[in-house]
């Protein structure tokens, strides 16, 4: 059942064309309530944002707008004047534009319309884009990167002078990301090529619609009305239960495995089975895992993201013609493509955010008016009450979707350049234009000089670069860039998007007289920091195989089958979630009232109550901290509940003061919902005695000095300048004529970090990197609401032994390695190796 | 992996300059090459203490301006940076002989574009000792308007000096070999942790340097570059580790 939630204005009553009626009769549908109201909208001149579920034909609603203008408008007759496109259509992901190209030809060449549609991605051949940029179709689905690429070209503003509609796809996810960041922009510039075009947007269900629906508008000094919302709720409710389980819960890990019998009974109940999965890791996993017991040979496939492209896409033609009986998937499969008649989704391991449970539930049953069944499978006994919480959300429809942030300034030197690239630029027309894309629409001037200025020379305090500028001011105020091999660089160096660096895995075989063979299968791609810890024979998981690490040849990591049956497994970087606020406040509200633990399994709530009776149970607001001495150690435990990012830098933060007072503390480690820090001195009887004082020690003052100097020293900020380094156009991944792999970045950030953090601190890369980390890598944003939250209620309770409660995290103790901590300490233990060989 | 783009450690830019260590630094390591005693500094120099002579590879001077010359404009202070460490070891071992082992420029117009308050600082550097600069695949045409004298090649106190080290295993030579070129650096693994440094390497007969440069990368001594240079039985990496030099047999480093 359809609710359209907003009342619309003007005129409702929208009539589809002829063709449009006779092709909705033949298939015996109705146009969707929706549909109609958007169309109408739009064609008053509205900016729309329509926010509905997947299966209530968002897709043809997007393009009804357009569609209906193109047929009313007609064929253009041969020998015309130059005609731009019409339309544009951006997604995020370049399969989803060749889905919509399928989807969206359909029913054009059955209403028998004369519109033409391509597609243009990274993929498209350059004759094929050459052509397109000559005789553009009416619609072109595309990326954000070749949005950012035509514009930057000389002809951008021939091209997109007639466009009417843009139609952005999955814009929740795309808005939250640096892409996102560079299609505001690009959105800001084709408001000057096109005044009078109009934005449809189309997401999930958000926290705050009108953050997109500000997003679709220009802003500035005098903003637009906010997009017109449409939205549809409803379809049925989805049918979502906790896995039950004979086996006892794990108290800590991630993996899932005590619950891979159950899964297994699942999958073999229903047709086809998504299984998705937080991290490659877990993939692996449990696809190995599921297939030691696979008796049955069902046919259950791997997909994620660092699979060899030609696997992923077999596996995903498998899906579709429904020949597969499961999939087990981490987000690479969260949107939009449609593939085949899911009817289970198994969710292993805490969703982590209840919007992205939602979304993946979303994937079975595309249909909008069928019950989606989806079995969570919690892999520790917090992870049940996360389980819980997401659940409960889901039958209240609560949102966690992270707010649209402020513009990366690393983005904005990338289209500073581009737009110099373009034509010569003014700067106060740019700013004007750059500051009316939302997330741009705080820049102040100052920064917006700092930009050009970084732009132009590095923007050094020492100016020694003058007359290697890349763009340089004419006469007339303007901007233009210095030669055409600077616009070359950008044009190959475009994108937000940065990969580690990464090698080709290719599986090879050992000949009769031991020595490697050429060729073999590629089996994907895995980060090189992972490989340089590995020596010829170690083994590890990939692919959904155990292989044998052989050595590396140029650009390639050889690898043989190895029958190893205790693999090193892949330690990839990506994919860990922290846990969202949204959650952690409901896992929190459910240690603090008894009721809401009604639901939980028995073993689960049997464990919280010995917590009870041994220690407590913190109140909502309440921060815990509980003190007990164990082994040699004594541990504090603090129970925030703000995820593993927050949490770790909590734990590095509060290690330096109580370095300071005395504490001697020797490490910590995090998990989503608590940290633990351990040290030779007794934590909790120097609370007791007074000389060390809780609330200063959570005092917000840490983020001050303390995080400084911490920086000071931190190897994490170095993975976030590579970024900004590379986003911004300071390194270059690829060079004009040297064009070998994307990995081969020229010279070491790391190195450039430590030269410019020693030099000018205050550099504008540097700042981009702090405001980048955080919000991302350190979370400092939502450490800082924490220790907000917290003052004034912190409960300390020391204990003579640990604590239920404090079972999980201490369990995770020595698993997780502490980054950038006692390196020297490593060399030490080696050099004393050879001192004790040499007999001294 | 095999690539020289791994980072090197922060403290030699930390390192203030005018915070003057007298005499031998603490955490330097002496060894022998062909016979000549040798002491590597953490710094990443190598001191002859019988010649008086210091030794430094692979400075790398003006690759930020060489870069820039292309298009990306890298941090213009790491010649700055380079030097302050250089001046650092002088002071600290006031040798008669400097010798920078090629690569002394990140490329052939290095030299010549170099800024005139740098290129005051070397001649202040150099004054009162002798100073040779080995041409360097980077550099092959020498320095321009700098003190000392440029050479593809020194035989000094019974070691050669190259830039590049020659393929002939050096312990069936009669001269020991002292060259950079290759940037070494040495991965220690221990229980399940990896720290990655730059190093000396050597088997007692020729010793590769670690580069001295700021902005220059390492490259493994599992690279094959590096593994027909030596004898693997003898072979010890020198890691240059916050303030002292950690040695580590060849065949102990990952444990």
């Amino acid at each position: 059942m359809d609710l359209v939630e907003t009342k619309p204005h003007g005129n409702q009553a929208a009539t589809l064309p002829t063709p449009f009626l006779k092709w909705f009769g033949e298939k015996g549908w109705q146009p969707r309530a929706h549909q109609l109201e958007l169309l109408a909208r739009a064609q008053a001149g509205e900016n729309m944002l329509l926010i509905a579920p997947t299966g209530a034909g968002k897709t043809l609603a997007g393009f009804l707008p357009s569609l209906t203008d193109l047929v009313a408008r007609g064929k253009i007759p041969p020998g015309s004047a130059f005609t731009g496109i019409h339309t544009l259509y951006i997604s995020p992901l370049k399969a989803l534009t060749v889905d919509i190209e399928r989807n969206l030809m359909k029913p054009v060449t059955e209403m028998g319309l004369s519109v033409t549609v391509e597609n243009r991605t990274g993929d498209t051949p350059q004759s094929k884009r050459q052509r397109q940029k000559l005789k553009p179709p009416d619609i072109l689905l595309t990326t954000p990167e070749q949005v950012a690429l035509l514009l930057a070209n000389k002809e951008a503003g021939r091209f997109f002078k007639d466009l009417k509609y843009v139609v952005l796809d999955e814009l929740h996810s795309l808005v939250t990301s640096k892409r996102g960041h560079l299609l505001s922009l690009g959105l800001a510039r084709l408001r000057k090529h096109a005044p009078k075009m109009q934005t449809i947007g189309l997401s999930a269900t958000v926290a705050d619609p009108m953050d997109l629906q500000r997003w679709l508008v220009p802003q500035g000094e005098a903003p637009a009305p906010p997009a017109g919302l449409v939205h549809v709720t409803g379809g049925a409710a989805p049918d979502i239960t906790i896995l039950g389980t004979d086996t006892r819960i794990p108290w800590s890990g991630h993996v899932s495995t005590y619950a891979i019998p159950e899964v297994y009974e699942e999958i073999k109940r229903h047709k086809t089975t998504l299984i998705f999965v937080n991290t490659r890791f877990q993939a692996e996993l449990l696809f190995q895992s599921l297939w030691t017991i696979n008796e049955d040979n069902l046919p259950i496939a791997l997909h994620h993201g660092s699979l060899d492209a030609g696997q992923r896409r077999k596996v995903e033609a498998a899906m579709a013609d429904n020949k597969l009986r499961a999939v087990v998937a981490t987000s690479t499969l969260d949107m939009g493509i449609d593939w085949g008649d899911i009817d289970l989704v198994v969710h292993v391991g805490a969703p982590k955010g209840a919007s992205r449970l939602a979304q993946r539930i979303g994937r079975a049953n595309h249909r909008m008016d069928e019950p989606s069944k989806a079995i969570l499978v919690p892999a520790n006994r917090f992870e049940v009450m996360e389980c819980q919480a997401a659940l409960d959300a889901n039958y209240l429809g609560a949102q966690d979707t992270p707010p649209v942030g402020e513009g990366a300034l690393d983005v904005l030197a990338q289209h500073v350049l581009g737009m110099a690239c373009a034509e010569p630029f003014d700067p106060l027309e740019l700013y004007d234009e750059i500051t009316s894309a939302s997330p741009y629409a705080g820049l102040s001037w100052e920064m917006f000089e700092r930009i050009v200025d970084f732009v132009a020379t590095g923007g050094y305090a020492l100016r020694s670069y003058e007359r290697y500028a890349k763009i340089r001011r004419q006469e007339d105020g303007r901007w233009r860039v210095s030669n055409p091999q600077i616009a070359q660089q950008y044009r190959m160096n475009l994108g937000t998007i940065v990969e580690a660096a990464e090698l080709n895995v290719r599986l090879v075989k050992r000949n009769a007289k031991g020595t490697l063979g050429r060729g073999g299968m590629s089996l994907g791609k895995v980060e090189e920091y992972f490989l340089e810890q590995l020596v010829q024979g170690d083994t590890f998981l990939f692919a959904g195989k155990v292989l044998r690490f052989e050595g590396i040849r140029e650009n390639e990591c050889l690898v043989s089958n190895a029958f190893s049956l205790d693999p090193k497994i892949p330690a990839y970087a990506g994919g860990k979630f922290p846990l969202t606020t949204y959650l952690a406040d409901q896992v929190r509200a459910m240690l603090a009232e008894p009721e809401r633990r009604a639901n939980l399994p028995d073993q689960v709530r049997d464990w919280l109550n010995i917590q009870l009776e041994r220690s407590m149970l913190p109140k909502q607001d309440e921060l815990l901290i509980e003190t007990f001495p164990r082994g040699k150690r004594f541990f504090l435990i603090a129970y925030c509940f703000e995820g593993r990012l927050a949490h770790q830098t909590l734990g590095m933060l509060l290690t330096r003061r109580l370095e300071r007072l005395g504490a001697r503390p020797l490490g910590f480690v995090a998990t989503d919902y608590s940290l633990a820090i351990w040290g030779l001195n007794d934590i909790g009887a120097m609370i007791a005695d007074g000389a060390l004082n809780l609330s200063d020690l959570f005092d917000e003052d840490m983020l001050g000095d303390d995080l400084e100097a911490w920086l000071d020293e931190s190897y994490m900020l170095k993975r976030t300048f590579r970024n900004c380094a590379v986003i911004s156009g300071l390194i270059e991944r690829r060079h004009p004529g040297k064009e070998k792999t994307g990995r081969q970045v020229t010279v070491s950030t790391d190195l450039v970090y430590d030269v410019l953090r020693s030099h000018e601190p205050d550099h504008i890369l540097l700042e981009a990197t702090r405001r980048d980390a955080a919000t991302g890598l350190l979370d400092i944003g939502r450490l800082g609401d924490m220790l907000k939250r917290i003052r004034g209620h912190i409960t300390h309770r020391p204990l003579d032994r640990v604590s239920p409660l404090a079972v999980p995290i201490m369990l995770e103790i020595g698993k997780e390695p502490v980054p950038g901590e006692a390196q020297d300490a490593v060399l030490q233990e080696a050099a004393d190796e050879l001192i004790a060989e040499a007999g001294l | 992996m095999i690539q020289k783009d791994e980072p090197t450690v922060m403290h030699r830019l930390g390192l203030n300059p005018r915070t003057i260590i007298a005499g031998q630094a603490t955490g330097a390591e002496e060894i022998l090459v062909h016979g000549t005693a040798a002491v590597c500094d953490p710094l990443g120099a190598l001191y002859l203490p019988e010649t008086q002579t210091i030794i430094v590879s692979d400075l790398h001077l003006e690759k930020g301006a060489a870069f820039a010359r292309r298009g990306m404009l890298l941090p213009p202070y790491d010649t700055l940076a380079t030097l302050n460490i250089l001046k650092t070891v002088i002071t600290r071992y006031e040798p008669k002989l400097v010798i920078s082992l090629g690569d002394n420029f990140h490329d052939r117009r290095g030299s010549e574009f170099l800024p005139e308050d740098l290129r005051k600082m070397i001649a202040d550097m150099a004054r009162g000792r002798d100073w040779i600069w080995i041409n360097g695949n980077h550099d092959p045409d020498g320095t321009t308007n700098l003190p000392g004298i440029s050479t593809d090649e020194l035989a000094h106190g019974g070691l050669v000096f190259r830039h590049e080290p020659s393929l002939i295993l050096a312990h069936q030579k009669s001269m020991g070999e002292i060259a950079g070129h290759l940037h070494p650096a040495a991965t220690v693994r221990r229980r399940e942790k990896s720290v990655r440094r730059p190093c000396f390497a050597s088997d007692g007969h020729r010793l590769l340097m670690p580069a001295f440069g700021v902005l220059t990368g390492g490259l493994d001594l599992r690279h094959k570059a590096i593994q027909g240079l030596f004898r693997q039985e003898t072979l010890v990496a020198h890691l240059l580790g916050r303030d002292r030099i950690y040695s580590v047999r060849y065949g102990s480093l990952m444990g």
